[in-house]
């Protein structure tokens, strides 16, 4: 078994790229429904679909160009001062995304609010970098950033899409229900964010436990 | 030995300075490169913003110009380079007839300060429009003072008027209980947002009561004038 983990991992080196890295972070290692990182914007943006898919690309873009610089820089930042130097690059990618959307729409910055300042701290970002992108090459810290990226922004939308479904009655501001339909207020208020991201665990753990049985 | 040591310590500090001002200096020039590449549209997409809420707090307008009040209390364009307290935005029509004045103002919330506008008619002496400009209300709860089309109907027509010396409101813009609504000066709160609607009606209350006065002496002629588009 350990062979066979080693004789792949070989393999991979050889290749340089593996669709591996981006299966992993999509669904066998997601940072949301399995590592459970970041649970700050995933509970506090994910009021609506549109605002958990725009924090989920912004924390992607960052997650993706944090992840190629550090990888270039991997021989060149002394351990000593690696966590100082991420966190310079992370959050320099944060302030452009920052003002990238302010320049695209400001009521979508209006609407993420101090949320887009704090994927500096988001551990998913740094975990990232110390775990991967310091020891990897950069053709595979991206395929690792755009598997966890993608995985991130995958389970806000399934968070924001129940929300506001339930809480609203709408998904992207269209209305799906009659009139007469009473919203579930407390799904878009934090309360609603820790009961439906404890169904959608609920749902992926369950779906893993059954796999594994079988 | 020992000062095989020392050399060998200084040049790890070598690279680890080397490390962090490279680093520092890169992340610094990407940070002006963004800045100076979005600056243009972002003022831009802050002056369409405020420019559309203009629009929804002055019905039928469609040309604004931007007055600044001077050192001697006297309405005069805006001019980016003189400083002001108080700057209103005048609303025309297509004919350029003066439709209303958009006043921005300001007060604490449930959550932080709301920004609101409101639309102001001299003539009626009416608030004639409102708009929550920026706000931290309770998503859900609060933020109906945005969306409760029953609490925005109290601003179509909300009874400002001075008394006969101008000096203050002959009544004063109160919040009562939703329902409860008698009067053209009282604003019907929302149940569930009662402290968001209350500081809706002081924040009103409050710049109405000390801007009006100053409108109503002044009697200033505003005129639409044609400000020449800038280019980027």
């Amino acid at each position: 078994m350990e062979d066979n983990v080693a004789n792949n991992t070989s393999e991979q080196n050889k290749t340089g790229l593996s669709t591996d890295e981006f299966i992993k972070g999509l669904w066998r290692d997601n940072p949301v429904f399995v590592q459970v990182l970041g649970m700050c914007p995933v509970l506090a943006v994910s009021n609506t679909a549109l605002n958990a898919l725009a924090m989920g690309l912004a924390t992607a873009f960052v997650l993706l160009m944090s992840n190629i610089l550090v990888s270039a820089l991997r021989n060149f930042i002394p351990k000593e001062v690696r966590i100082a130097s991420y966190i310079l690059i992370i959050a320099t990618f944060v302030t452009v995304t920052d003002y990238a959307i302010q320049a695209i729409s400001l009521d979508l910055h209006k609407a993420l609010g101090a949320f887009i300042s704090l994927i500096v701290v988001n551990c998913l970002i740094l975990s990232r970098a110390e775990a991967f992108a310091s020891k990897n090459t950069i053709g595979k810290s991206i395929m690792d950033a755009l598997g966890m990226g993608v995985g991130f922004t995958f389970a806000l939308f399934c968070l924001g899409a129940v929300r506001e479904i339930l809480g609203n009655g709408s998904i992207f501001d269209i209305a799906l229900f009659p009139h007469n339909f009473q919203e579930w207020v407390v799904m878009i208020l934090p309360a609603g964010g820790f009961f439906t991201l404890a169904i959608w665990l609920l749902i992926f753990n369950g779906f893993k436990t059954k796999k594994a049985a079988v | 030995m020992q000062q095989t040591i020392q050399a060998g310590a200084s040049q790890d500090s070598f690279k680890m300075l080397r490390a962090m001002v490279g680093i520092g200096a890169f992340c610094g020039l990407l940070i002006v490169l963004t800045f100076e590449g979005t600056r243009s549209r972002i003022e831009k997409n802050a002056a369409e913003a405020l420019e559309r809420a203009i629009f929804k707090v002055i019905s039928n307008t469609t040309k604004t110009t931007t007055y600044q009040l001077d050192a001697n209390n006297k309405f005069i364009p805006f001019q980016k380079d003189v400083q002001s307290d108080f700057v209103v935005y005048a609303g025309f029509n297509e004919e350029e007839e003066l439709q209303g004045l958009a006043i921005e103002a300001s007060g604490q919330g449930y959550a932080d300060i709301i920004k609101i506008l409101y639309g102001y008619d001299p003539i009626k002496q009416e608030v004639i429009g409102f708009y929550v400009l920026e706000s931290k209300e309770t998503p859900g709860l609060g933020d109906k003072i945005e969306k409760d089309l029953t609490f925005i109907v109290n601003f179509a027509a909300l009874d400002v008027k001075l008394k006969d010396d101008q000096s203050a409101l002959v009544n004063d813009v109160v919040y009562v209980k939703n329902g409860t609504k008698k009067n053209r000066w009282e604003v019907d709160g929302i149940t569930g947002a009662t402290i968001s609607s209350k500081a809706i009606a002081e924040i009103i209350n409050q710049s109405a009561g000390q801007w009006m006065p100053v409108i109503q002496k002044n009697k200033a002629p505003f005129e639409y004038i044609e400000v020449e588009q800038n280019q980027e």
